[in-house]
């Protein structure tokens, strides 16, 4: 009698690798071949391990080849691509990294790979014009205090325990460069044209930079931004935005009725 | 003869990013550029700046593989709608897309993998191509897979199969000649009878990769679709036996892996087209 194979039985089989091959799946010889399912089951992992290999290319280095591929089939495992846009995929991966035991040892270990995450966002994102500094200088002080700051697509930002931003920077030189610095960072990572830079703010701007992102009125921001003895706020704001980050202010009168 | 493919009959590259600087500065004479339609799928960025620029210079032929037109369940209305998306802005000379699937209740596998030819699926195949023509506005191309497993309850030959989906929707057929030699050496085919019983006809393109060797538990070589070299000499006769029936065809040189220079990569498409060359005589005899 002839079998009938249902994706839902095809895909059960390829998803567990002690699985026999399913019902109905045969060869020439008229006879099943594990050797050839294995093929398939081999692709689909191959594939999104490779998926993420080139996705998270500084953690690879972090821990090396065989650990990455080996932490990356267990993630491999339990979570499945939700889209066709493979790019996408991983963006959990931090998490599982995070609760993966083996890399504890590597405590920064998940922070890195959410820099990646948004390193591969901002790649995809939408292209924008950022803010001219200029467009800046011209808003009287009240009405610039009131304001928000509308991100550019691409912009976003990571609040580490650790110094991420110094150990994604020192990875991007071969042989990897000493890292210079201890503690924690605030890392922003934008692509204003062609290129995504990641940038990592001094320590005086974090907290108003953190309180943009969250939405915070410029004014608002500037007040939390002021506990840093060191802050300035003119120096912080053209900072952040000749870093392209800002696309534009929105007013109080737009964003608060 | 009704053109089948707006792609000249030309041999072309896959598009890769590691390449789009290379190209750019040197405008190499390649026939045209494939993309993989879902590498273009996000907002914005270097992918579609260098698109744009490349599309300026070149034919460009998407290349679907994440529509899943071999699934049970219905085609991803999203997915549709971002490669129309994609083809009013870049107006591709060409879309194709796999006999095959690859998501499962909403799980993206990324490979591509088979069905069993049977009257349902036939339906359930042309019923997908329909849907897929009808919302992008235009013909596609449907390609033959290397497949590695058989199914008992196949009663439809694959040649068949094809021919059937492009009778009843009107489709054209990517012939992929790496497939075909993989397929036939897997399940015991003569890879010539299989090119020789093809429509050739509807062909609007054709591919060319190369294959990775292995043997099954039962001892028999297995070939593996694999895109990750130069391709093989067997291969090469097969294309060219493939040009003897068909005349010259737009074909895409395949590789994705272990991707290499361009000048590598370019001295496959130039070998594609010595090829083609003598093939292109005895078509221009054949149409007058």
């Amino acid at each position: 009698m002839q079998a009938t194979t249902s994706q839902s039985d095809f895909v059960a089989s390829l998803l567990d690798p002690a699985a026999a091959a399913p019902a109905g799946v045969t060869t020439m010889r008229g006879s099943p071949d594990a050797a050839r399912f294995d093929v398939y089951r081999n692709n689909v992992m191959v594939s999104l391990i490779g998926a993420l290999e080139q996705k998270f290319p500084v953690c690879r280095q972090i821990v090396g080849e065989e650990f990455f591929r080996d932490m990356a089939r267990l993630f491999v495992r339990q979570t499945k691509p939700s889209s066709p846009l493979i790019f996408l995929y991983g963006d959990d991966f931090p998490t599982f990294i995070d609760g993966f035991e083996p890399a504890r040892p590597v405590p920064y270990l998940g922070d890195a790979a959410r820099l990646e995450v948004a390193w591969m966002r901002a790649y995809h994102a939408a292209d924008g014009t950022p803010l001219d500094i200029a467009a800046i200088a011209a808003i009287g002080p009240e009405t610039l205090a009131a304001s928000r700051i509308v991100l550019h697509p691409s912009a976003s930002l990571l609040r580490s325990r650790w110094p991420v931003g110094s150990i994604w920077e020192a990875h991007q030189h071969k042989p990897v460069a000493k890292i210079g610095r201890s503690g924690a960072e605030t890392v922003l990572v934008v692509r204003p044209g062609a290129e995504v830079n990641v940038h990592i703010p001094p320590p005086s701007d974090r907290a108003f930079a953190e309180a943009l992102f969250a939405g915070a009125t410029l004014g608002d921001a500037a007040q939390a931004g002021s506990l840093d003895g060191d802050f300035d706020f003119g120096r912080a704001l053209v900072g952040l935005a000749s870093l392209g980050i800002i696309s534009g202010l929105q007013p109080a009168s737009e964003s608060d009725n | 003869m009704l053109r089948k493919s707006a792609l000249p009959a030309r041999a072309g590259l896959g598009l890769k990013p590691t390449h789009y600087a290379d190209i750019m500065s040197g405008e190499p004479d390649v026939g045209f550029f494939e993309v993989h339609a879902e590498n273009y799928m996000g907002d914005g960025g270097p992918p579609h700046r260098y698109l744009e620029a490349i599309s300026a210079i070149y034919p460009i032929s998407l290349h679907g593989v994440g529509l899943s037109i071999g699934a049970e369940g219905p085609l991803d209305k999203a997915h549709l709608a971002r490669l129309k998306a994609l083809i009013g802005r870049y107006r591709p000379a060409s879309f194709s897309e796999h006999l095959a699937w690859s998501t499962h209740d909403s799980a993206f596998l990324n490979d591509l993998l088979p069905l069993p030819y049977t009257p349902a699926t036939l339906d359930r195949i042309v019923g997908h191509v329909d849907e897929v023509q009808q919302v992008l506005g235009q013909r596609m191309l449907l390609e033959n897979p290397s497949t590695y497993v058989l199914f008992e309850e196949s009663t439809i030959d694959e040649i068949d199969f094809l021919a059937a989906v492009a009778e009843r929707t009107g489709c054209g057929l990517l012939l992929d000649v790496n497939n075909v030699m993989v397929s036939s050496v897997n399940h015991r085919l003569d890879p010539v009878r299989y090119i020789d019983r093809f429509p050739v006809e509807l062909v609007g393109e054709i591919h060319l990769a190369g294959y990775d060797e292995a043997v099954d538990g039962a001892g028999d070589r297995l070939l593996i679709d694999a895109h990750a070299s130069a391709v093989l000499d067997d291969v090469f006769a097969l294309y060219d036996h493939t040009l003897s029936r068909s005349g010259p065809v737009a074909t895409l040189i395949e590789w994705d892996n272990n991707v290499p220079d361009f000048a590598t990569l370019f001295a496959e498409a130039r070998r594609a087209e010595a090829v083609m060359a003598g093939h292109a005589a005895g078509n221009t005899l054949k149409v007058a």
